[in-house]
Protein backbone atom coordinates (compact mmCIF):
# COMPACT_ATOMS: atom_id res chain seq x y z
CA UNK A 1 0.00 0.00 0.00
CA UNK A 2 1.48 3.34 -0.98
CA UNK A 3 1.99 5.80 1.78
CA UNK A 4 -0.68 8.47 1.69
CA UNK A 5 0.30 12.01 0.90
CA UNK A 6 -1.00 14.99 2.78
CA UNK A 7 0.49 17.49 0.38
CA UNK A 8 1.97 17.08 -3.04
CA UNK A 9 3.53 19.91 -5.02
CA UNK A 10 4.69 19.33 -8.58
CA UNK A 11 6.87 21.67 -10.59
CA UNK A 12 5.63 24.88 -9.00
CA UNK A 13 6.64 28.10 -10.74
CA UNK A 14 5.71 31.62 -9.70
CA UNK A 15 6.92 34.96 -10.95
CA UNK A 16 6.03 38.52 -10.11
CA UNK A 17 5.90 41.45 -12.47
CA UNK A 18 7.63 44.44 -11.05
CA UNK A 19 7.45 48.04 -12.09
CA UNK A 20 5.68 49.56 -15.04
CA UNK A 21 7.88 47.82 -17.56
CA UNK A 22 6.73 44.51 -16.18
CA UNK A 23 10.13 43.00 -15.63
CA UNK A 24 9.57 39.44 -14.49
CA UNK A 25 11.11 38.21 -11.26
CA UNK A 26 11.13 34.46 -10.94
CA UNK A 27 10.53 33.67 -7.30
CA UNK A 28 9.75 29.96 -7.45
CA UNK A 29 11.60 27.99 -10.07
CA UNK A 30 10.12 24.53 -10.16
CA UNK A 31 9.41 23.24 -6.67
CA UNK A 32 8.38 19.62 -6.23
CA UNK A 33 7.85 18.05 -2.87
CA UNK A 34 5.71 15.58 -1.01
CA UNK A 35 4.58 15.63 2.57
CA UNK A 36 3.45 12.33 4.00
CA UNK A 37 0.51 11.99 6.32
CA UNK A 38 1.38 12.30 9.97
CA UNK A 39 4.79 13.91 9.68
CA UNK A 40 6.15 17.29 10.60
CA UNK A 41 7.76 18.73 7.53
CA UNK A 42 10.17 21.64 7.82
CA UNK A 43 10.41 24.11 4.97
CA UNK A 44 13.69 25.86 5.43
CA UNK A 45 15.25 28.75 3.64
CA UNK A 46 16.99 32.08 4.12
CA UNK A 47 15.02 35.35 3.99
CA UNK A 48 13.51 35.92 0.59
CA UNK A 49 13.93 32.33 -0.56
CA UNK A 50 10.25 32.02 -1.42
CA UNK A 51 8.78 30.17 1.56
CA UNK A 52 5.84 32.50 2.05
CA UNK A 53 5.24 32.57 -1.69
CA UNK A 54 5.02 28.78 -1.73
CA UNK A 55 2.55 28.77 1.15
CA UNK A 56 0.40 31.42 -0.50
CA UNK A 57 0.31 29.31 -3.66
CA UNK A 58 -0.75 26.27 -1.66
CA UNK A 59 -3.61 28.26 -0.13
CA UNK A 60 -4.78 29.75 -3.40
CA UNK A 61 -3.89 33.30 -2.39
CA UNK A 62 -1.47 33.45 -5.29
CA UNK A 63 -1.96 31.76 -8.62
CA UNK A 64 1.14 29.88 -9.78
CA UNK A 65 2.40 30.25 -13.34
CA UNK A 66 2.80 26.54 -13.65
CA UNK A 67 2.56 23.39 -11.55
CA UNK A 68 -0.02 21.46 -9.57
CA UNK A 69 -0.77 21.30 -5.89
CA UNK A 70 -2.71 18.55 -4.20
CA UNK A 71 -3.98 18.53 -0.64
CA UNK A 72 -5.10 15.19 0.81
CA UNK A 73 -5.99 13.95 -2.63
CA UNK A 74 -8.04 16.94 -3.78
CA UNK A 75 -7.08 20.01 -5.74
CA UNK A 76 -5.76 22.71 -3.42
CA UNK A 77 -8.42 25.23 -4.46
CA UNK A 78 -11.33 22.95 -3.68
CA UNK A 79 -13.58 23.66 -0.74
CA UNK A 80 -13.08 20.05 0.29
CA UNK A 81 -9.35 20.50 0.78
CA UNK A 82 -9.84 23.78 2.61
CA UNK A 83 -12.21 22.13 5.08
CA UNK A 84 -9.28 19.97 6.15
CA UNK A 85 -6.57 22.61 6.18
CA UNK A 86 -5.46 25.18 8.72
CA UNK A 87 -3.16 28.11 7.99
CA UNK A 88 -1.13 30.47 10.11
CA UNK A 89 0.33 33.36 8.09
CA UNK A 90 3.56 35.16 8.93
CA UNK A 91 3.13 38.33 10.96
CA UNK A 92 -0.56 37.65 11.42
CA UNK A 93 -3.00 40.50 11.74
CA UNK A 94 -6.73 40.31 12.29
CA UNK A 95 -9.89 42.39 12.64
CA UNK A 96 -8.71 44.50 15.53
CA UNK A 97 -12.18 45.53 16.69
CA UNK A 98 -13.17 41.97 17.55
CA UNK A 99 -12.38 40.24 20.81
CA UNK A 100 -10.49 36.97 20.72
CA UNK A 101 -13.61 34.86 21.15
CA UNK A 102 -15.73 36.95 18.77
CA UNK A 103 -13.01 36.52 16.18
CA UNK A 104 -12.81 32.74 16.55
CA UNK A 105 -16.56 32.57 16.53
CA UNK A 106 -16.70 34.48 13.23
CA UNK A 107 -14.14 32.19 11.58
CA UNK A 108 -15.78 29.02 12.84
CA UNK A 109 -18.89 29.98 10.89
CA UNK A 110 -16.93 29.71 7.67
CA UNK A 111 -16.70 25.95 7.97
CA UNK A 112 -19.39 23.77 6.63
CA UNK A 113 -19.23 21.10 9.23
CA UNK A 114 -20.43 21.98 12.66
CA UNK A 115 -17.66 19.93 14.12
CA UNK A 116 -15.51 22.94 14.85
CA UNK A 117 -13.42 22.92 17.98
CA UNK A 118 -14.64 24.39 21.21
CA UNK A 119 -13.48 28.00 21.23
CA UNK A 120 -12.76 28.13 24.93
CA UNK A 121 -10.66 25.00 24.73
CA UNK A 122 -8.68 26.43 21.85
CA UNK A 123 -8.06 29.67 23.71
CA UNK A 124 -6.84 27.66 26.64
CA UNK A 125 -4.59 25.56 24.42
CA UNK A 126 -2.81 28.61 23.07
CA UNK A 127 -2.69 30.27 26.47
CA UNK A 128 -5.11 33.12 25.84
CA UNK A 129 -7.92 32.08 28.11
CA UNK A 130 -7.82 35.20 30.23
CA UNK A 131 -7.83 37.36 27.13
CA UNK A 132 -10.89 35.88 25.48
CA UNK A 133 -12.76 39.18 25.89
CA UNK A 134 -9.86 41.43 24.96
CA UNK A 135 -10.02 43.27 21.65
CA UNK A 136 -7.39 42.09 19.21
CA UNK A 137 -6.10 45.66 18.85
CA UNK A 138 -4.75 45.34 22.36
CA UNK A 139 -2.85 42.14 21.60
CA UNK A 140 0.94 42.00 21.61
CA UNK A 141 2.84 40.40 18.77
CA UNK A 142 3.20 37.12 20.62
CA UNK A 143 -0.47 37.09 21.54
CA UNK A 144 -1.41 37.67 17.89
CA UNK A 145 0.79 34.73 16.97
CA UNK A 146 -1.12 32.60 19.48
CA UNK A 147 -4.56 33.65 18.31
CA UNK A 148 -3.39 33.01 14.77
CA UNK A 149 -2.50 29.47 15.75
CA UNK A 150 -5.89 29.08 17.40
CA UNK A 151 -7.72 30.12 14.22
CA UNK A 152 -5.58 27.70 12.23
CA UNK A 153 -6.78 24.85 14.44
CA UNK A 154 -10.47 25.82 14.49
CA UNK A 155 -11.58 23.06 12.15
CA UNK A 156 -9.42 20.34 13.73
CA UNK A 157 -7.47 20.23 10.44
CA UNK A 158 -5.72 17.22 8.96
CA UNK A 159 -3.03 19.40 7.44
CA UNK A 160 -1.69 22.43 9.26
CA UNK A 161 0.36 24.96 7.30
CA UNK A 162 2.41 27.27 9.46
CA UNK A 163 4.47 30.20 8.21
CA UNK A 164 7.10 31.07 10.83
CA UNK A 165 4.97 29.74 13.70
CA UNK A 166 7.52 30.69 16.33
CA UNK A 167 8.10 34.23 15.12
CA UNK A 168 7.63 36.95 17.71
CA UNK A 169 7.49 34.58 20.65
CA UNK A 170 9.57 34.56 23.81
CA UNK A 171 11.47 31.39 24.83
CA UNK A 172 8.59 30.09 26.92
CA UNK A 173 6.14 30.83 24.14
CA UNK A 174 8.36 29.04 21.65
CA UNK A 175 8.41 25.98 23.80
CA UNK A 176 4.65 26.03 24.29
CA UNK A 177 3.96 26.34 20.59
CA UNK A 178 6.51 23.62 19.80
CA UNK A 179 4.71 21.37 22.23
CA UNK A 180 1.38 22.11 20.54
CA UNK A 181 2.91 21.24 17.17
CA UNK A 182 4.26 17.99 18.56
CA UNK A 183 0.89 17.16 20.09
CA UNK A 184 -0.70 17.67 16.67
CA UNK A 185 1.63 15.04 15.31
CA UNK A 186 0.70 12.70 18.15
CA UNK A 187 -2.92 13.06 17.12
CA UNK A 188 -2.01 11.99 13.60
CA UNK A 189 -2.08 15.43 12.00
CA UNK A 190 0.33 16.55 9.34
CA UNK A 191 2.28 19.74 9.89
CA UNK A 192 4.08 21.75 7.22
CA UNK A 193 6.04 24.60 8.72
CA UNK A 194 8.35 27.18 7.28
CA UNK A 195 11.16 28.74 9.21
CA UNK A 196 14.62 30.14 8.93
CA UNK A 197 15.42 29.22 12.47
CA UNK A 198 17.26 25.94 12.27
CA UNK A 199 17.05 25.06 15.93
CA UNK A 200 13.27 24.95 15.85
CA UNK A 201 13.22 22.75 12.81
CA UNK A 202 15.92 20.47 14.12
CA UNK A 203 14.01 19.94 17.31
CA UNK A 204 10.66 18.91 15.88
CA UNK A 205 10.77 18.06 12.20
CA UNK A 206 10.86 14.59 10.70
CA UNK A 207 11.78 15.70 7.24
CA UNK A 208 12.97 18.95 5.79
CA UNK A 209 13.34 20.65 2.44
CA UNK A 210 15.85 23.42 2.00
CA UNK A 211 14.80 26.21 -0.32
CA UNK A 212 17.43 28.53 -1.69
CA UNK A 213 16.65 31.22 -4.21
CA UNK A 214 13.42 29.64 -5.34
CA UNK A 215 14.57 26.10 -5.90
CA UNK A 216 14.98 23.17 -3.57
CA UNK A 217 18.60 22.55 -2.69
CA UNK A 218 17.96 19.42 -0.72
CA UNK A 219 15.23 17.44 0.95
CA UNK A 220 14.94 14.34 3.01
CA UNK A 221 14.84 12.88 6.48
CA UNK A 222 16.66 14.99 8.98
CA UNK A 223 18.83 12.09 10.10
CA UNK A 224 19.75 11.31 6.50
CA UNK A 225 20.59 14.87 5.60
CA UNK A 226 22.66 15.35 8.68
CA UNK A 227 25.28 12.60 8.68
CA UNK A 228 26.07 11.08 12.05
CA UNK A 229 29.76 10.99 11.20
CA UNK A 230 31.99 12.73 13.70
CA UNK A 231 33.54 15.82 12.19
CA UNK A 232 35.92 16.62 15.02
CA UNK A 233 36.29 16.25 18.75
CA UNK A 234 36.66 19.06 21.24
CA UNK A 235 38.78 18.22 24.26
CA UNK A 236 39.60 20.28 27.34
CA UNK A 237 42.42 19.02 29.55
CA UNK A 238 44.68 20.37 32.31
CA UNK A 239 47.95 19.42 34.00
CA UNK A 240 49.54 18.50 30.68
CA UNK A 241 52.36 20.67 29.33
CA UNK A 242 51.67 22.64 26.23
CA UNK A 243 54.62 21.26 24.47
CA UNK A 244 53.27 17.77 24.64
CA UNK A 245 49.89 18.84 23.37
CA UNK A 246 51.28 20.78 20.44
CA UNK A 247 52.17 17.67 18.51
CA UNK A 248 48.47 16.81 18.18
CA UNK A 249 47.58 19.91 16.29
CA UNK A 250 47.78 23.65 16.22
CA UNK A 251 44.20 24.43 17.17
CA UNK A 252 45.01 25.17 20.75
CA UNK A 253 43.69 27.79 23.10
CA UNK A 254 44.54 28.24 26.70
CA UNK A 255 42.53 29.73 29.46
CA UNK A 256 43.92 29.52 32.95
CA UNK A 257 45.53 26.17 33.41
CA UNK A 258 43.19 24.48 30.93
CA UNK A 259 43.95 23.72 27.31
CA UNK A 260 41.27 23.45 24.70
CA UNK A 261 41.73 21.78 21.31
CA UNK A 262 39.90 20.60 18.26
CA UNK A 263 41.00 17.21 16.97
CA UNK A 264 40.00 16.13 13.49
CA UNK A 265 41.68 12.73 13.54
CA UNK A 266 39.85 10.13 15.60
CA UNK A 267 43.06 8.10 16.27
CA UNK A 268 44.69 11.12 17.84
CA UNK A 269 41.85 11.38 20.33
CA UNK A 270 42.80 7.97 21.69
CA UNK A 271 46.44 9.01 21.84
CA UNK A 272 45.58 12.08 23.87
CA UNK A 273 43.49 10.03 26.28
CA UNK A 274 46.44 7.69 26.66
CA UNK A 275 48.77 10.61 27.32
CA UNK A 276 46.49 12.15 29.92
CA UNK A 277 46.27 8.84 31.71
CA UNK A 278 50.06 8.42 31.75
CA UNK A 279 50.77 11.96 32.96
CA UNK A 280 47.97 11.96 35.54
CA UNK A 281 46.27 14.86 33.81
CA UNK A 282 42.58 15.76 34.05
CA UNK A 283 39.99 15.69 31.29
CA UNK A 284 37.36 18.39 31.73
CA UNK A 285 35.35 17.71 28.63
CA UNK A 286 35.34 15.61 25.52
CA UNK A 287 32.71 16.46 22.94
CA UNK A 288 32.45 14.71 19.57
CA UNK A 289 30.87 17.08 17.06
CA UNK A 290 28.61 15.70 14.35
CA UNK A 291 27.31 17.69 11.42
CA UNK A 292 24.39 20.01 12.22
CA UNK A 293 21.61 21.25 10.03
CA UNK A 294 23.31 24.61 10.23
CA UNK A 295 26.43 23.23 8.52
CA UNK A 296 24.30 21.89 5.69
CA UNK A 297 22.23 25.03 5.47
CA UNK A 298 25.20 27.38 5.35
CA UNK A 299 26.86 25.08 2.83
CA UNK A 300 23.82 25.11 0.55
CA UNK A 301 23.29 28.83 0.70
CA UNK A 302 26.97 29.50 -0.02
CA UNK A 303 27.03 27.11 -2.96
CA UNK A 304 24.14 28.92 -4.61
CA UNK B 1 -24.32 30.95 6.20
CA UNK B 2 -20.75 31.83 5.21
CA UNK B 3 -21.98 34.89 3.37
CA UNK B 4 -23.94 35.89 6.44
CA UNK B 5 -20.86 35.57 8.65
CA UNK B 6 -18.83 37.84 6.39
CA UNK B 7 -21.73 40.28 6.05
CA UNK B 8 -22.20 40.51 9.80
CA UNK B 9 -18.52 41.10 10.36
CA UNK B 10 -18.51 43.79 7.68
CA UNK B 11 -21.50 45.40 9.33
CA UNK B 12 -19.76 45.30 12.72
CA UNK B 13 -16.76 47.02 11.24
CA UNK B 14 -18.82 49.58 9.33
CA UNK B 15 -20.87 50.76 12.28
CA UNK B 16 -17.64 51.45 14.14
CA UNK B 17 -16.48 53.81 11.43
CA UNK B 18 -16.52 57.46 12.49
CA UNK B 19 -17.04 58.66 8.90
CA UNK B 20 -20.50 57.14 9.03
CA UNK B 21 -21.54 59.21 12.02
CA UNK B 22 -19.95 62.32 10.67
CA UNK B 23 -21.99 61.99 7.48
CA UNK B 24 -25.10 61.15 9.46
CA UNK B 25 -24.57 64.29 11.51
CA UNK B 26 -24.27 66.44 8.40
CA UNK B 27 -27.33 64.79 6.92
CA UNK B 28 -29.34 65.71 9.99
CA UNK B 29 -28.00 69.27 9.92
CA UNK B 30 -28.98 69.48 6.30
CA UNK B 31 -32.49 68.16 6.99
CA UNK B 32 -32.99 70.71 9.72
CA UNK B 33 -31.65 73.44 7.45
CA UNK B 34 -34.17 72.57 4.79
CA UNK B 35 -36.87 73.22 7.35
CA UNK B 36 -35.38 76.61 8.16
CA UNK B 37 -34.95 77.38 4.48
CA UNK B 38 -38.64 76.78 3.92
CA UNK B 39 -39.45 79.57 6.39
CA UNK B 40 -37.77 82.11 4.15
CA UNK B 41 -39.72 81.24 1.07
CA UNK B 42 -43.13 82.20 -0.02
CA UNK B 43 -45.39 79.56 -1.43
CA UNK B 44 -45.72 75.92 -0.58
CA UNK B 45 -43.29 75.37 2.26
CA UNK B 46 -43.83 71.63 2.43
CA UNK B 47 -42.58 71.29 -1.13
CA UNK B 48 -39.28 72.90 -0.21
CA UNK B 49 -38.94 70.65 2.84
CA UNK B 50 -39.63 67.57 0.76
CA UNK B 51 -37.38 68.54 -2.09
CA UNK B 52 -34.39 69.59 -0.01
CA UNK B 53 -34.90 66.74 2.43
CA UNK B 54 -34.94 63.97 -0.16
CA UNK B 55 -31.91 65.48 -1.84
CA UNK B 56 -29.99 65.55 1.44
CA UNK B 57 -30.84 61.95 2.21
CA UNK B 58 -29.79 60.88 -1.26
CA UNK B 59 -26.51 62.79 -1.31
CA UNK B 60 -25.36 61.80 2.16
CA UNK B 61 -26.40 58.21 1.52
CA UNK B 62 -24.32 58.18 -1.63
CA UNK B 63 -21.34 59.66 0.21
CA UNK B 64 -21.64 56.92 2.83
CA UNK B 65 -21.84 54.25 0.16
CA UNK B 66 -18.78 55.57 -1.66
CA UNK B 67 -16.56 56.37 1.30
CA UNK B 68 -17.28 53.07 3.04
CA UNK B 69 -17.62 50.93 -0.07
CA UNK B 70 -14.26 51.83 -1.54
CA UNK B 71 -12.51 50.53 1.58
CA UNK B 72 -14.47 47.31 1.72
CA UNK B 73 -12.14 44.93 -0.08
CA UNK B 74 -9.08 47.16 -0.10
CA UNK B 75 -8.82 47.17 3.69
CA UNK B 76 -9.02 43.39 3.90
CA UNK B 77 -6.15 43.07 1.45
CA UNK B 78 -4.15 45.92 2.91
CA UNK B 79 -4.43 44.61 6.45
CA UNK B 80 -3.87 41.05 5.25
CA UNK B 81 -6.99 39.75 6.96
CA UNK B 82 -7.90 38.29 3.60
CA UNK B 83 -5.05 35.75 3.89
CA UNK B 84 -6.67 33.77 6.65
CA UNK B 85 -10.24 34.50 5.62
CA UNK B 86 -9.81 33.13 2.10
CA UNK B 87 -7.80 30.15 3.28
CA UNK B 88 -10.99 29.01 4.96
CA UNK B 89 -13.53 27.04 2.91
CA UNK B 90 -15.24 30.09 1.48
CA UNK B 91 -15.01 30.97 -2.16
CA UNK B 92 -14.18 34.40 -3.42
CA UNK B 93 -17.68 35.07 -4.73
CA UNK B 94 -19.15 34.42 -1.32
CA UNK B 95 -16.63 36.81 0.14
CA UNK B 96 -17.59 39.58 -2.30
CA UNK B 97 -21.30 39.03 -1.68
CA UNK B 98 -20.76 39.06 2.07
CA UNK B 99 -18.86 42.34 1.91
CA UNK B 100 -21.58 43.84 -0.29
CA UNK B 101 -24.46 42.75 1.91
CA UNK B 102 -22.66 43.90 5.06
CA UNK B 103 -22.49 47.44 3.77
CA UNK B 104 -26.03 47.29 2.40
CA UNK B 105 -27.33 46.43 5.87
CA UNK B 106 -25.40 49.37 7.28
CA UNK B 107 -26.73 51.75 4.64
CA UNK B 108 -30.26 50.50 5.17
CA UNK B 109 -30.05 51.35 8.85
CA UNK B 110 -28.57 54.77 8.15
CA UNK B 111 -31.30 55.44 5.61
CA UNK B 112 -33.90 54.39 8.16
CA UNK B 113 -32.47 56.82 10.73
CA UNK B 114 -32.44 59.70 8.25
CA UNK B 115 -35.96 58.84 7.11
CA UNK B 116 -37.23 58.85 10.68
CA UNK B 117 -35.83 62.30 11.28
CA UNK B 118 -37.18 63.49 7.95
CA UNK B 119 -40.66 62.23 8.73
CA UNK B 120 -40.63 63.90 12.11
CA UNK B 121 -39.75 67.18 10.46
CA UNK B 122 -42.57 66.79 7.94
CA UNK B 123 -45.09 65.89 10.61
CA UNK B 124 -44.02 68.83 12.74
CA UNK B 125 -44.94 71.00 9.82
CA UNK B 126 -48.32 69.28 9.87
CA UNK B 127 -47.71 67.86 6.47
CA UNK B 128 -49.14 64.51 5.56
CA UNK B 129 -47.02 61.58 4.54
CA UNK B 130 -47.86 60.15 1.16
CA UNK B 131 -46.98 56.59 0.14
CA UNK B 132 -45.11 58.14 -2.77
CA UNK B 133 -42.51 59.36 -0.30
CA UNK B 134 -41.65 55.75 0.43
CA UNK B 135 -41.44 54.91 -3.25
CA UNK B 136 -38.97 57.73 -3.64
CA UNK B 137 -36.97 56.58 -0.60
CA UNK B 138 -37.05 53.02 -1.90
CA UNK B 139 -35.43 54.13 -5.11
CA UNK B 140 -32.83 56.13 -3.22
CA UNK B 141 -31.99 52.85 -1.50
CA UNK B 142 -31.80 51.03 -4.82
CA UNK B 143 -29.46 53.71 -6.08
CA UNK B 144 -27.31 53.24 -2.97
CA UNK B 145 -27.12 49.52 -3.74
CA UNK B 146 -25.89 50.28 -7.23
CA UNK B 147 -23.35 52.86 -6.02
CA UNK B 148 -22.12 50.40 -3.38
CA UNK B 149 -21.56 47.73 -6.00
CA UNK B 150 -19.63 50.23 -8.12
CA UNK B 151 -17.49 51.30 -5.15
CA UNK B 152 -16.89 47.63 -4.36
CA UNK B 153 -15.83 46.92 -7.93
CA UNK B 154 -13.21 49.67 -7.86
CA UNK B 155 -12.17 48.63 -4.39
CA UNK B 156 -11.19 45.22 -5.80
CA UNK B 157 -8.28 46.66 -7.72
CA UNK B 158 -7.48 50.16 -6.61
CA UNK B 159 -6.86 52.34 -3.58
CA UNK B 160 -9.72 53.98 -1.68
CA UNK B 161 -8.88 57.48 -2.92
CA UNK B 162 -8.84 56.49 -6.57
CA UNK B 163 -11.91 54.32 -6.13
CA UNK B 164 -13.75 57.21 -4.50
CA UNK B 165 -12.94 59.46 -7.44
CA UNK B 166 -14.10 56.80 -9.90
CA UNK B 167 -17.30 56.10 -8.00
CA UNK B 168 -18.10 59.77 -7.59
CA UNK B 169 -17.60 60.25 -11.33
CA UNK B 170 -19.94 57.35 -11.96
CA UNK B 171 -22.52 59.04 -9.77
CA UNK B 172 -22.17 62.45 -11.43
CA UNK B 173 -22.16 61.07 -14.96
CA UNK B 174 -25.14 58.94 -14.03
CA UNK B 175 -27.14 62.01 -13.08
CA UNK B 176 -26.17 64.03 -16.12
CA UNK B 177 -26.44 61.41 -18.82
CA UNK B 178 -30.21 61.85 -19.22
CA UNK B 179 -29.43 65.03 -21.16
CA UNK B 180 -28.16 62.83 -23.95
CA UNK B 181 -31.65 61.43 -24.45
CA UNK B 182 -32.87 64.83 -25.53
CA UNK B 183 -29.78 65.25 -27.63
CA UNK B 184 -30.46 62.01 -29.50
CA UNK B 185 -33.92 63.22 -30.45
CA UNK B 186 -32.43 66.31 -32.05
CA UNK B 187 -29.69 64.61 -34.03
CA UNK B 188 -30.58 63.67 -37.59
CA UNK B 189 -30.47 59.92 -38.21
CA UNK B 190 -27.03 58.67 -39.18
CA UNK B 191 -23.83 57.38 -37.75
CA UNK B 192 -23.56 60.09 -35.11
CA UNK B 193 -27.04 59.33 -33.86
CA UNK B 194 -26.22 55.66 -33.50
CA UNK B 195 -22.96 56.44 -31.70
CA UNK B 196 -24.66 58.79 -29.27
CA UNK B 197 -27.30 56.14 -28.68
CA UNK B 198 -24.60 53.54 -27.90
CA UNK B 199 -22.78 55.85 -25.50
CA UNK B 200 -26.05 56.72 -23.78
CA UNK B 201 -26.94 53.07 -23.34
CA UNK B 202 -23.55 52.26 -21.88
CA UNK B 203 -23.53 55.18 -19.47
CA UNK B 204 -25.48 54.76 -16.28
CA UNK B 205 -28.68 56.77 -16.05
CA UNK B 206 -29.30 57.32 -12.38
CA UNK B 207 -32.13 59.75 -13.02
CA UNK B 208 -34.20 56.59 -13.40
CA UNK B 209 -34.16 56.44 -9.60
CA UNK B 210 -35.26 60.01 -9.12
CA UNK B 211 -38.89 60.18 -8.05
CA UNK B 212 -38.56 63.43 -6.19
CA UNK B 213 -40.73 65.47 -8.55
CA UNK B 214 -43.52 62.95 -8.33
CA UNK B 215 -43.48 63.16 -4.53
CA UNK B 216 -43.07 66.91 -4.23
CA UNK B 217 -45.73 67.83 -6.78
CA UNK B 218 -47.87 64.80 -6.09
CA UNK B 219 -47.78 63.58 -9.67
CA UNK B 220 -48.83 60.06 -10.62
CA UNK B 221 -46.14 57.40 -10.92
CA UNK B 222 -46.87 55.32 -14.03
CA UNK B 223 -46.48 51.60 -13.27
CA UNK B 224 -44.39 51.21 -16.42
CA UNK B 225 -41.83 53.75 -15.22
CA UNK B 226 -41.82 52.24 -11.76
CA UNK B 227 -41.21 48.73 -13.04
CA UNK B 228 -38.58 49.85 -15.53
CA UNK B 229 -36.61 51.69 -12.83
CA UNK B 230 -36.83 48.70 -10.52
CA UNK B 231 -35.64 46.37 -13.25
CA UNK B 232 -32.89 48.77 -14.29
CA UNK B 233 -31.54 49.13 -10.74
CA UNK B 234 -31.57 45.44 -9.93
CA UNK B 235 -30.02 44.33 -13.22
CA UNK B 236 -27.35 47.01 -13.15
CA UNK B 237 -26.35 46.19 -9.57
CA UNK B 238 -26.30 42.50 -10.38
CA UNK B 239 -24.14 43.12 -13.43
CA UNK B 240 -21.60 45.22 -11.51
CA UNK B 241 -21.46 42.60 -8.75
CA UNK B 242 -20.74 39.91 -11.34
CA UNK B 243 -17.99 42.11 -12.75
CA UNK B 244 -16.45 42.52 -9.26
CA UNK B 245 -16.44 38.77 -8.80
CA UNK B 246 -14.78 38.33 -12.15
CA UNK B 247 -12.09 40.88 -11.31
CA UNK B 248 -11.57 39.33 -7.90
CA UNK B 249 -11.52 35.73 -9.04
CA UNK B 250 -7.97 35.65 -10.37
CA UNK B 251 -6.45 38.30 -8.19
CA UNK B 252 -3.11 37.58 -6.50
CA UNK B 253 -2.79 38.68 -2.88
CA UNK B 254 0.73 39.94 -2.55
N1 LIG C 1 4.68 41.09 -4.86
C1 LIG C 1 5.96 40.86 -5.11
N2 LIG C 1 6.56 41.47 -6.14
C2 LIG C 1 7.85 41.25 -6.41
N3 LIG C 1 8.62 40.42 -5.71
C3 LIG C 1 8.08 39.79 -4.67
C4 LIG C 1 6.73 39.96 -4.31
N4 LIG C 1 6.46 39.20 -3.23
C5 LIG C 1 7.60 38.58 -2.93
N5 LIG C 1 8.58 38.92 -3.79
C6 LIG C 1 9.95 38.43 -3.77
O1 LIG C 1 9.92 37.04 -3.71
C7 LIG C 1 10.97 36.56 -2.92
C8 LIG C 1 10.44 35.54 -1.95
O2 LIG C 1 9.61 36.15 -1.02
P1 LIG C 1 8.98 35.34 0.19
O3 LIG C 1 8.15 36.29 0.98
O4 LIG C 1 8.32 34.13 -0.35
O5 LIG C 1 10.27 34.92 1.01
P2 LIG C 1 10.37 34.08 2.36
O6 LIG C 1 11.14 32.86 2.06
O7 LIG C 1 9.05 33.91 2.98
O8 LIG C 1 11.27 35.03 3.26
P3 LIG C 1 11.21 35.37 4.82
O9 LIG C 1 11.99 34.34 5.53
O10 LIG C 1 11.87 36.71 4.91
O11 LIG C 1 9.78 35.42 5.23
C9 LIG C 1 11.63 37.75 -2.29
O12 LIG C 1 12.86 37.98 -2.95
C10 LIG C 1 10.69 38.88 -2.54
O13 LIG C 1 11.40 40.06 -2.79
MG1 LIG D 1 8.19 34.50 4.66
Amino acid sequence: MPEEKALEIKDLHKSFKSGLLGKKINVLKGISLEVKKGEIFGYLGPNGAGKTTTLKCILGLLFPDRGTINILGSDHLSIKSKEKTGFLPENPYFYDYLTASEFLNFYSQLFHKQKTEDINKLLELVGLKKHSHTQLRKFSKGMLQRIALAQALLNDPELVLLDEPLGGLDPIGRKEIRDIILSLKERGKTVFLSSHILQDIEMICDRVAILVNGSLANQGRLDELVSQEILFTEITVSKISRKELEKFGKTLTYFGNKSFMKIYDQDKVDEILQLVKEKNGTIHSLVPRTQTLEDIFVGMVKKK
Amino acid sequence: MKIRAVALNTFKEAIRDRILYLLLFFAVVSLVLSRLLSLLTVGDKIKIIMDAGLSSISIFGVLMAILMGTGLVYKEIDKKTVYTLLSKPINRNQFILGKFLGLIITLFIMLAVMTAIFIIIILLHSGTISWKLFVSLGFIFLELCLITSVALLFSCFSTPILSSIFSLSFYLIGHLSWGMETLIKKITPGISKILTQVVYTLLPDLENFNFKTEVVHNLPIPPKVFLFSLFYGITYTFFILMLSMLVFRKRDFI
